[in-house]
């Protein structure tokens, strides 16, 4: 913080002194830990911080005010003292009949938004009657098959009053049209639809690796489902650009704030690109960070993405709506610092975690349970982990005040190093060509494989303590109840209607749909054609189901095979 | 030291020595696509000297065995996240037997409730490592069961 010469060169002395005749004395007497302390990532921590790190600090360029730019203290002027944060816990599994039982059960329990989980063919486009679903159907999320199941899934639960975040990448347009059709049958106009669909494909190919098409016709599905949103859904967030899959693939946490911010930036230019104005489309972008256990390093990491962001949007694209230059962010705690030794301490992870997004200011937050690195979660372990977030917001009183970690020396400078560092990666992006080029050469890939391999040996040489894995190893452990799911129960439902739907719908109706749809995904340049959204929708009427719909584009566009990368 | 022990000591350090390196295939069978796992195990094995053969990402049980028995494997290192290693994992044992390749050790990895393993166990699969095994482990393991294997 900028201070008169005097008080400045006051602290100084007072730092020396204190070094020499406080501090080197305890040194010898105790030396420290270790010689180097740095966070999860390996960024430096010093012993102390103090005004002097901040010496040409200005409050109102870097921090200043919740709600204006640059929003390092918050996106809004109030923060949690107007309106906790959302609590969103990701669920879903089996066929949609069990999962709408589980939502319910949630909004009952007070929770205030829906975030659905899908299973591994709903997110790779497969029907469950497709071979390669064998095994996979209902197994980590819930088996949506066509529009009939999506109406089963929000059956009773009124879509007018909730909002919905939907955890689905290359399928996106899809199950986001399958929702809204089924709005259209709830009688909720699209102007009142609130939601998200995560949509967010560079990050697939990056990290979480569920993408089927190339590069090109991948972008042109997101940059598709942008121009629909901002012509019909202004409540709707078409993308959540996603850094928790970044993280979970083990990156540091400066890699995951560079890597989204890159993949932010390559949406939006190719949605300029496309023809439409930065402020059209700009506000609705919404963000996804990793929460993990290095405390103040998450703080920091929150208020530098806020900060960055509101620097890009404004400096680098122009947007000149405020709303365009927010960082709005849901934030989840990190499955992988999860331990499947001793699980009860993966609550105390969870708290600590948690309890860094909202210091960090996040809008929304989804808590793990327990009990995830061995199977879905209980129901008993998810209640938990709702219970932990309720007990943030009402008991603990960090919701009282805005940005409570503001103006601390530490939290300061950490911030200012962490933007600084995740720069250094924009630069190095930028260079490559931008993060679709950098995607394309494997650099995120490879930088995130090795940070993994490197946090891995650490854990094994015991530098970075994991309790209950590599220090307070427990002898013996009594084994905790999990979810049981009836492994082929889901398939065989999900596969019985499936057949009758097809019995049952209009068949012609679903091939010219299809057609029309198949005319529209064809043609060399992809930027200069029609939207899809709209095709998309018809066939979704029709109950063409997604395996369908997703068959037309693997066979205009071709699938993707990644350089398989160690 | 008898000359005879020191004949045999000899022996052993040369075939050590001599021994081609162990190779191993690390597959991600199924459509779950978190291969964090995959590739720090597969990294680490290269490391530990093996000779190390990545599948990459979404291999069906047929692709996995016919890599295995082109590649002439000793090890299949097999990686799950997504709950469908009841179906793929003894899918892969049974292939295997059936192109009369049993003698390939199989392991695997990933989000695995402890009540299944007794179950994969039975089914042929020869360990499951849980979350939080050292890399160490796996590998001592592997080098263990190849080598016996080859003595026999």
């Amino acid at each position: 913080m900028p201070f008169d010469e005097n008080e400045e060169k006051r602290i100084e002395r007072a730092e020396e002194t204190w070094e020499e005749q406080t501090l080197r004395p305890a040194l010898e007497k105790l030396p420290e830990r270790t010689r180097e302390f740095n966070t999860v990532s390996w960024h430096p921590i010093r012993r102390l911080y103090t005004p002097r790190d901040l010496s040409d600090f200005e409050y109102t360029r870097e921090l200043g005010f919740p709600g204006l730019y640059p929003f390092t203290r918050g996106v809004y002027p109030t923060m949690y003292r107007g309106k906790i944060w959302t609590m969103r816990m990701f669920a879903g599994h089996g066929t949609p009949e069990e999962t709408n039982q589980r939502f319910r059960y949630l909004l009952e329990q007070g929770q205030t938004g829906l975030s659905v989980a899908f299973d591994l063919p709903t997110l790779m486009g497969y029907d469950s009657d497709h071979p390669m679903s064998r095994g996979e159907v209902g197994k980590c999320g819930v088996a949506i098959d066509s529009l009939a199941d999506m109406e089963i899934l929000f059956d009773r639960i009124p879509l007018g009053d909730v909002t919905t975040s939907m955890t689905i990448n290359s399928p996106a347009a899809v199950l986001w049209a399958m929702y809204l059709v089924v709005c259209e049958k709830q009688g909720v106009p699209y102007d009142r639809i609130g939601g998200t669909i995560q949509n967010d494909i560079l990050k697939e190919f990056i990290a979480q690796k569920e993408y089927i098409f190339p590069l090109d016709p991948s972008m042109r599905l997101v940059v598709d489902t942008l121009l629909f949103g901002a012509r019909y859904l202004p409540r709707w967030n078409p993308v959540s650009i996603s850094g928790y899959h970044i993280r979970e693939a083990g990156s540091t946490a400066i890699q995951e704030l560079a890597f989204t911010l890159a993949d932010g930036m390559a949406y939006v230019e190719a949605t300029m690109k496309a023809g439409l104005a930065v402020d059209s489309f700009a506000p609705r972008l919404s963000f996804f960070f990793n929460v993990h256990n290095d405390f103040f390093e998450e703080i920091a990491k929150f208020r530098a993405a806020r900060r960055l962001w509101a620097r890009l949007m404004r400096e680098r694209y122009g947007a000149s709506d405020p709303r365009s230059w927010l960082l709005r962010t849901h934030a989840q705690t990190a499955g992988c610092a999860l331990t499947a030794q001793q699980p009860y301490n993966n609550v105390v992870r969870v708290a600590i975690q948690a309890l860094a997004a909202v210091l960090g200011g996040a809008q929304s937050v989804h808590t793990n349970a327990l009990d995830e690195t061995l199977a879905l979660p209980s129901e008993a372990a998810a209640t938990i982990a709702l219970r932990t977030q309720q007990i943030i917001a009402h008991e603990t009183g960090i919701t009282h005040t805005i940005d409570p970690a503001g103006g601390s020396y530490f939290v300061e400078t950490l911030t200012n190093e962490i933007e600084e560092a995740a720069w250094t990666y924009l630069q190095k992006i930028d260079d490559l060509g931008g993060m679709v080029q950098a995607v394309e050469k494997s650099f995120p890939q490879q930088e995130i494989a090795d940070a993994s391999y490197r946090y891995q040996q650490a854990v094994e040489t015991g530098e970075k303590v994991v309790v209950g894995v590599n220090r307070f190893v427990a002898e013996t452990e009594e084994p905790i109840s999990l979810l049981q799911i009836d492994p082929d129960k889901a398939a065989q439902r999900q596969m019985e209607k499936f057949q009758k739907l097809k019995k049952r719908r209009d068949h012609d109706r679903v091939e010219q749909t299809l057609d029309a749809l198949r005319k529209a995904a064809q043609g060399k340049d992809p930027w200069d054609r029609d939207l899809l959204m709209p095709k998309i929708l018809d066939a979704v009427r029709a109950y063409a189901t997604l395996g369908e719909i997703m068959g037309v584009f693997r066979e205009a566009w071709g699938e993707y095979i990644e350089p398989a990368i160690i | 030291m008898t000359s005879e022990r020191k004949e045999s000591t000899y022996r052993v350090t040369k075939m050590i020595s001599e021994e081609r390196k162990v190779r191993i295939l690390v597959a991600k069978p199924g459509l779950d696509g978190h291969d964090r796992g995959a590739k720090v195990i597969a990294r680490a094995f290269r490391d530990a000297g093996f000779e190390v053969i990545y599948t990459g990402l979404r291999q069906t049980p047929e692709m996995i065995v016919g890599a295995a028995i082109q590649e002439d494997v000793d090890a299949i290192g097999l990686s799950c996240l997504s709950g469908a290693h009841m179906y793929l994992f003894p899918r892969i044992v049974e292939l295997l037997r059936e192109r009369g390749a049993d003698d390939v050790l199989v392991f695997g990895g990933g989000t695995i409730p402890d009540e299944d393993i007794p179950k994969l166990r039975e089914a042929g699969i020869a360990e499951i490592f849980t979350p939080g095994t050292r890399t160490s482990v796996a590998i001592d393991f592997v080098r263990n069961r190849v080598r016996r294997d080859q003595t026999k």
